[in-house]
């Protein structure tokens, strides 16, 4: 059984395939807000979330609607959805209450304790099926219908009473049956428990008068050793049902841990959109591309982050990027170019992970990894020098990087002199682009965005952030080459006052 | 009954009589009758330590305590004839195929040791019967498994090819025939045995088994549902069940009641067969070690592509060489670290015994003296050495001097000890000898280093032997036609990086100033080459 309702072909995984520069993409993004806003308070869905962002650059296109579809089911019907997510929480707490998890080397009490964990397992598969049974013809998508499918073939009534008649077997009252052989140097060995079969007046009563000869013994009374002993063969007899007991249990907590995880995406998904709808924001199904081509179009986006920490509605940003892989932002100081930056990066994230994305309309094509280079402030814990340590980040990702990557630079290379900034930049960025790169850099470096106008053609696309003539800002970004200022000016007189 | 202890004989002796298996006459380890007693060493392995031999012995016989390899690997051979028995056996034991075999015989040998070492203490007969028909099933299996290896292997070696004849007759023989049909018989017997168990509380109830259905996979096959490939197997770890005591006793004896006549003639057969190891056998069970030991040892230098050769041999000390050698005990701490080896060649031709090593500090030298020393003794044991073509000297004895920690309460103060030192190997010391000095004089002033330096290479030219000389001192590397220079080096675009190459070239005494460190490979270029396209 598995659940699927993530990708076509495999459960997902939580802890596996995180990118490498998960934390920086997180701080530099602020993912956080955004986790905590489908989190709700549930430190589940929050981890969940996290690392579903953290392994979206794997996501193929395929994927990605395959879970639009998913997302959409759960948008018309977020009760059950919430309802799937509880049961697997239900379950696994459970579990959690029990003694489940001390397995000894004594497989007579494991076994014990597997069979009473397997009781309360049915438990919730039963109350999973009833809820399929329901509510499955409400939902239309591949994901969903198959899942359900699924629950209604693989738990049918008649097997669900024959596993509660095994379980009740399963707990020995008759004493154990088993078979042997000589194993190495005579050794009692080679134990295979054996069905006794009901037996009219007490089995254990009629084996004991049957006609091949047989002898019994008694342990005695106080010999420990020999207690042990028996107990020992009993154990060795039952261990493989322990063990299969145990797999199975295994089996479907494993489904069940699954079934958490992947609901619990889907739940985050529902409470970031019952944030952002009462705030007014809109939000649409993105369209994936494939490669090879180079798209970005959006209208009205917005970074998600910046409006779940703001009251009034934020102001979105438009673009035609069509075949284009270098986009250059220059402009005036506090214009918002870090906040576009941003929203490119959450979107391009949000989309891959099968989500909804911040604007009226969105199309990209899918990368294989997402990554940002912004500057940072200055850190004590690091002895190397800033721009050392802006040139070591940028040395690890270059270990990373191919031809289908994003990376998104902000402010980059500008801890040294302008001259020398724009050397760096200019040799890291045509090599970037030129390899297939899409690379979109937030920069004041004068001297480089000008070398890039000159040497992009084609592929760039450069946009700056607005200023009125007054001096105010719009915080809108359209296209416009760049300028010798960003007008840093107005800033010092705002806060100078002169 | 009674069983004779027969745990392996060689437990702890090292004595020379111990070291060659006398009794048929057939050894792989020592040609003719010759013993340990014909090896130079008269116990003085005091270079043992600063050539790292300590090292590299006891990780070649590591795991194989119980053989008590360490005296053969304690007594070069000081006849070239002996040598060249030993690499004959090697080189057929090279053969990994061979090496496997031997390496599973011997393993099936150990165990045959353990079951008989073990019988006394096991009460139950049954049992005790029982772990006897195990051992000499083991044994019969290995050496027939063994011999018909040893036919199909081209043996080219006297060693092993007498050992072969020694085989072949001893299987044939009517003792280990009537052994070998018995034990099968038994066995046989013994597999057809089957029975049932009933336990409940304290009862046990033992009968024939009669067909009774396996209820373990029908609950496997009904959970089965629920698998998924992506669960490991759930697998507990049982502890080992203690097996002969009192109730196992008692449930055996009930069996044996169930099947009377089969363990009527059990216990007969170990009657009859109470000692049953062959003598010769059992020596070369040992001997063999010795190479299966040190080749496995090597395997490891080789998968990393380091080169071992089977020496030339010569007992005149001239044109003595070795292309690609390295010194083992470094070898092994680099490959633990992942780390790449460096090799060196040397080589003595014509008048040439002595080579002087100089140059930087850090860069080598002493591994190149450790590696010469460490290769001559290993080719004098009769092992492949390091290096991709090698002719070498079997040596009398080698003598080391390596700069000691000053000891406390030995007043002579370092120079003197030095001297002492160096006075005694000269004068221990023959034309057969190899003698490695290691940093001399390094606590007095430069002109008395030069000088004292100077007298004692003098004499050591006069002896006529075989010499490697590290030293920062220049002048020694050109005293006379005998010594050659040898010059450990740098990168040449950057001093601050040794090679480890110890070159042969005149020494210069140069010193270099640290050059550019290279940084983050962000060029355009260098990117370029970086993403992948």
């Amino acid at each position: 059984m598995k659940v699927l309702l993530m990708d076509r072909e495999q459960d997902f995984d939580a802890g596996a395939g995180l990118a490498d520069h998960g934390e920086e993409l997180i701080q530099d993004l602020a993912l956080n807000t955004l986790f905590n806003a489908m989190a709700n308070g549930d430190d589940f869905i929050f981890s969940t979330a996290r690392s579903v962002f953290l392994t979206a650059h794997r996501n193929s296109p395929d994927t990605i609607v395959y879970r639009q579809n998913i997302l959409k089911d759960c948008l018309r019907h977020p009760t059950v959805v919430r309802q799937m997510y509880d049961l697997a929480v239900g379950l696994m707490e459970g579990r959690k209450r029990s003694y489940w998890g001390i397995f000894t080397s004594y497989p007579t009490s494991t076994l014990s304790s597997a069979v009473g964990m397997l009781e309360m397992y049915m438990d919730y598969m039963e109350k999973l099926k009833n809820l399929g049974d329901t509510h499955a013809r409400d939902f239309v998508s591949a994901g969903f219908t198959r899942f359900f499918t699924m629950l209604r073939s693989d738990l049918d009534d008649t097997y669900l009473v024959e596993l509660r008649r095994h379980l009740r077997e399963l707990r020995f009252e008759n004493g154990v049956l088993m078979s042997a052989i000589l194993g190495w140097g005579n050794e009692v060995t080679g134990f295979t428990v054996r069905k006794t079969g009901e037996i009219k007046g007490g089995w254990w009563r009629r084996w004991l008068n049957q006609q091949s000869p047989s002898y019994t013994f008694y342990i005695a009374e106080r010999d420990e050793t020999g207690a042990k002993t028996i107990g020992a063969i009993r154990d060795r007899a039952i261990n493989p049902l322990a063990e299969a007991l145990a797999q199975a249990a295994d089996h479907i907590l494993a489904f069940f841990t699954t079934l958490r995880t992947e609901t619990a995406f889907y739940v985050g998904c529902l409470n970031l959109y019952e944030r952002l709808s009462r705030k007014g924001e809109e939000v649409c199904m993105p369209v994936p591309l494939p490669g090879p081509a180079r798209t970005m179009r959006f209208l009205s986006l917005y970074d998600p982050c910046l409006t779940l920490t703001m009251n009034e509605k934020i102001i979105g940003n438009d673009l035609d990027g069509e075949d284009r892989r270098l986009f250059i932002i220059t402009g005036a100081n506090q214009g918002g170019k870090s906040t576009f930056l941003r929203s490119i990066g959450v979107s391009q994230l949000m989309m891959q992970c099968g989500m909804f994305v911040p604007a009226l309309s969105y199309t990209a094509d899918v990368c294989d990894g997402i990554y940002t280079h912004f500057r940072r402030g200055e850190d004590s814990t690091i002895k190397s020098g800033k721009l050392d340590e802006e040139l070591g980040r940028m040395n690890t990702m270059a270990d990373r990087l191919t031809s289908r990557s994003l990376i998104l630079f902000n402010e980059s290379f500008s801890a040294t002199n302008e001259r020398e900034g724009a050397e760096i930049a200019r040799q890291i960025v045509t090599a970037l682009i030129q390899r297939g790169v899409k690379v979109f850099f937030v920069t004041h470096l004068y001297p480089f965005a000008r070398d890039m106008l000159t040497m992009a053609d084609q592929k760039g696309l450069f946009l700056r952030a607005q200023r009125r003539d007054d001096g105010s800002r719009t915080f809108r970004i359209q296209e416009g080459d760049p300028l010798q200022t960003s007008f840093g000016q107005d800033v010092y007189y705002e806060i100078f006052g002169e | 009954m009674e069983f004779p202890s027969q745990a392996p004989r060689w437990a702890d002796n090292s004595s020379g009589e111990e070291l060659s298996s006398q009794m048929s006459g057939i050894s792989v380890l020592f040609h003719k009758d010759q013993g340990i007693t014909q090896a130079t060493q008269s116990g003085d392995l005091s270079y043992f330590s600063d050539l790292l031999l300590d090292q590299i012995v006891a990780a070649v016989i590591k795991n194989k305590e119980a053989y008590n390899l360490k005296p053969f690997f304690s007594a070069p051979l000081s006849d070239p004839e002996a040598i060249l028995f030993r690499q004959q056996v090697m080189k057929d034991i090279e053969d990994h195929s061979l090496r496997d075999h031997l390496s599973s015989f011997s393993t099936a040998m150990g165990e045959v040791h353990r079951c008989l070492a073990a019988l006394d203490r096991i009460h139950s007969r049954y049992h005790r019967s029982g772990w006897f028909l195990e051992a000499v099933t083991t044994y019969i299996d290995a050496l027939v498994h063994l011999a018909a290896r040893l036919m199909e292997a081209p043996l080219a070696s006297r060693g092993l090819q007498g050992f072969r004849a020694y085989l072949n007759d001893y299987l044939s023989s009517p003792i280990f025939q009537t052994l070998r049909a018995g034990a099968a018989d038994l066995k046989q017997a013994l597999s057809r045995v089957s029975y049932c168990l009933l336990v409940k509380d304290s009862a046990i109830k033992v009968s024939r088994y009669e067909g009774e259905e396996d209820y373990t996979s029908t609950v496997e096959k009904v959970f089965a549902r629920f698998k998924k490939d992506t669960v490991r197997e759930h697998k507990f770890k049982l502890l080992p069940r203690p097996s002969l005591n009192h109730v196992d006793a008692k449930i055996l004896d009930l069996v044996a009641c169930l099947y009377p006549e089969t363990f009527a003639s059990l216990e007969d057969f170990a009657k009859k067969h109470h000692s049953f190891v062959d003598d010769t056998v059992a020596a070369f069970d040992r001997e063999v070690q010795f190479y299966i030991a040190y080749l496995d040892y090597i395997d490891k230098f080789r998968q990393r592509g380091l080169p071992f050769c089977y020496p030339a041999l010569t007992k005149v000390p001239e044109d003595v060489f070795c292309q690609d050698g390295f010194d083992i005990a470094l070898a092994q701490r680099l490959c633990e670290g992942g780390q790449t080896v460096v090799v060196n060649d040397f080589h003595l031709s014509g008048p040439e015994r002595i080579l002087v090593v100089t140059g930087p500090n850090q860069g080598g030298k002493t591994t190149f003296a450790r590696m010469f020393g460490q290769i001559h003794y290993l080719a004098n044991l009769g092992c492949p050495v390091p290096g991709r073509v090698a002719r070498l000297v079997v040596f009398d004895n080698i003598f080391t001097h390596f700069e000691k920690e000053e000891e406390m309460g030995d007043l002579r103060g370092k120079l003197k000890d030095d001297l002492v030192r160096i006075h005694a190997i000269l004068s221990r010391a023959t034309g057969r000898s190899i003698v490695i000095m290691n940093e001399i004089f390094t606590s007095t002033t430069l002109a008395d280093a030069v000088f004292l330096a100077r007298k004692i290479m003098e004499r050591i030219i006069d002896l006529d032997l075989i010499c490697v000389c590290v030293t920062f001192i220049d002048e020694l590397s050109t005293l006379s036609e005998k010594t050659v220079s040898m010059v450990s080096t740098v990168r040449p675009d950057d001093p601050a990086v040794r090679t480890y190459k110890i070159v042969r070239r005149p020494s210069d005494g140069l010193s270099y100033a640290i050059t550019l460190a290279k940084r983050y490979g962000l060029t355009y270029e260098r990117l370029l080459e970086r993403i992948k396209p």
